[in-house]
């Protein structure tokens, strides 16, 4: 398992594109968070401090620093992306395989960099909220800070869900642009089947098959957080209740979406001919 | 002799066409094989099966006389197929890493076999930098690096200016000299003909001959002839039937042997018959000969 990590990391971390993809991946939704952090002087007019919103209080900080640092998988998946891209222009699959790699060992090598690559990601975002929560959070005790950290597990398997969705996406068309192409495609297919689906039902019905959507499950992990930012403010305002907890059924679906996709992703690459 | 690869009924289609047809034959230990076929006859395609890149459709194959799995023989095989294939953007030295991480190879190999092919001076320049012959000789040293059994080229001049070419077979010749098993596809009939010892002919997908580079036809050879006295000489030689067919190209008579016969017996005999000739050589037919012969008869 640590060979096939090694061997990719060694393919990726002398790009220099992917180099430079990675660590803005990483880096720039890190960078936004500590921002965000501190407190913004606008030259004595006003100061912006996003901390007095009570965003940064545990365990809320878990829900929104995770929403918002997976906004940033899209540079990451451009990376996962051409990183199968690559391999087929530069002809280099082909060669690996015959230097002794097996399509499996190929398509592992692959998985294991995308688990590796969520698992860091989980890891930074976890320190870095649990640092800014230490410093704003008006609560610190620990069974508060732990209460909701189970949407640092719905982030990683968020990213690991989509970033095998773009590996299979990859090995399918064999060229990045189309890859990256082909994931708009999907996201507008699912709305157009939900669209479909509510009109010849009701809406609620076709929101429960939506959410078993490849990428509407990925989404439906971390719901969005504006509403129980503004639920706290409105404590009374009933109507704005819904439904932001992660639920294990909702996890179980992207880990079936992603061995999947793998499973899919070796496959295709089995019957080919190279 | 210990096989080192067995194909057995061997068949690839790809859709209607079928590129392989029930294609058998094995490689033996030791010997320097070369694969010849015309383009397209399924040379690269068998090549391909047999490194795990082509699925076939049907019959088999076996490394080693089955003992390992494919992916496992072909970390004993060093191969290369059509262009070398590698990361541009790393240098030889990072390239050559990966394939030893790949293997399971030492890294002290990677400075000897860029030494056996010469670019030890560059291997630290990135590979998109390379010129063709570079690529070539570092696909080389990359498919030597675990020392294989066997080394598999296919076309490994294509491509490649004269110097080059000069380069690539010194050292297979050299691989060849220190008993390396080597399988060369080419359509490059003298290529062949200097390095194998045995030849496999394909011609859209079929084997037609397998065996010994010199055993390739049942020919007793032919001689060329010229005299004074042409029409004679033709009239005699198509009434012996020790000779098989004639023919005349620019004076130049070349009768073709049905049963052996040296230059000594038939200067005599035409001697005898009061025929004298001005010029006389006996030849075995060329490799490029045989191989058109072969390949021509339908």
């Amino acid at each position: 398992m640590l060979r096939l990590l090694n061997l990719e990391l060694q393919k990726l971390l002398l790009s220099r594109t992917s180099k430079i993809l990675i660590f803005v991946s990483f880096v720039l939704p890190f960078t936004v968070l500590i921002l965000s952090s501190i407190k913004i002087n606008f030259f004595g007019f006003f100061t912006l401090e996003l901390g007095e919103l009570g965003i940064f209080n545990f365990p809320i900080i878990w829900h929104i620093t995770t929403f918002f640092a997976s906004q940033f998988k899209f540079f990451f998946a451009i990376v996962v992306v051409s990183m199968i891209g690559n391999e087929y222009s530069n002809k280099t699959l082909k060669q690996n395989l015959i230097d002794g790699l097996s399509k499996k060992e190929f398509i592992l090598s692959k998985f294991y960099t995308i688990i590796f690559f969520s698992l860091v990601a989980t890891l930074l975002i976890a320190v870095a909220s649990f640092f800014i929560g230490l410093y704003y959070s008006s609560y610190t005790e620990a069974s508060i800070i732990i209460r909701e950290t189970n949407f640092l597990i719905a982030y990683f398997v968020k990213l690991v869900g989509f970033f095998s969705l773009c590996l299979f996406f990859g090995m399918l068309v064999k060229r990045s642009a189309f890859a990256l192409a082909f994931l708009f495609i999907l996201y507008i297919l699912e709305w157009i089947t939900f669209g479909i689906i509510s009109w010849q039902s009701d809406m609620a019905f076709a929101e429960k098959i939506q959410n078993f959507f490849p990428l509407k499950s990925m989404y439906k992990l971390i719901d969005q957080p504006f509403q129980r930012v503004m639920m706290t403010k409105f404590p009374d305002k009933a109507d704005l209740m819904y439904d932001y907890t992660v639920h294990w059924h909702e996890i179980v679906i992207v880990l079936c979406w992603t061995a999947i996709f793998i499973f899919l992703s070796y496959r295709l690459l089995k019957k080919r001919d190279l | 002799m210990e096989p080192i690869l067995s194909i057995n009924n061997l068949t690839k289609k790809f859709g209607y066409l079928t590129a392989v047809k029930d294609l058998s034959f094995n490689i033996n230990k030791g010997n320097v094989y070369g694969i010849l076929g015309p383009n397209g006859s399924g040379k690269s395609t068998t090549l391909g099966i047999v490194l795990n890149v082509v699925n076939k459709t049907s019959g088999d194959f076996k490394w080693f006389n089955g003992t390992v799995t494919t992916h496992d023989a072909l970390k004993r095989v060093g191969a290369i197929i059509e262009n070398p294939n590698f990361y541009p953007y790393m240098t030889a030295a990072q390239n050559l890493k990966l394939v030893c991480k790949i293997k399971g190879v030492d890294y002290s190999k990677i400075d000897e076999k860029l030494e056996v092919v010469n670019l030890l001076d560059r291997k630290d320049h990135k590979f998109s930098s390379y010129s063709l012959g570079m690529k070539q000789r570092l696909a080389i040293a990359s498919a030597l690096l675990n020392d294989p059994e066997i080394l598999i080229l296919d076309e490994p001049t294509n491509g490649l200016d004269p110097q080059g070419i000069h380069q690539i077979r010194k050292i297979i010749k050299d691989i060849a000299s220190e008993g390396t098993t080597i399988l060369l596809a080419s359509h490059l009939l003298d290529e062949v003909e200097k390095v194998c010892s045995h030849v496999v002919v394909l011609r859209k997908g079929e084997k037609l001959y397998s065996g010994r580079v010199d055993e390739m036809i049942s020919s007793h050879g032919f001689f060329e002839l010229k005299c004074e006295n042409e029409n004679e000489l033709i009239t005699y030689l198509e009434s012996n039937p020790d000779f098989g067919s004639v023919k005349v190209e620019n004076k130049l008579i070349t009768a073709f042997l049905n049963e052996p016969m040296d230059a000594v017996t038939f200067n005599k005999l035409m001697f005898e018959k009061g025929i004298i000739l001005s010029h006389l050589v006996k030849r075995k037919e060329s490799l490029e000969e045989q191989f058109l012969q072969l390949t021509d008869k339908l």
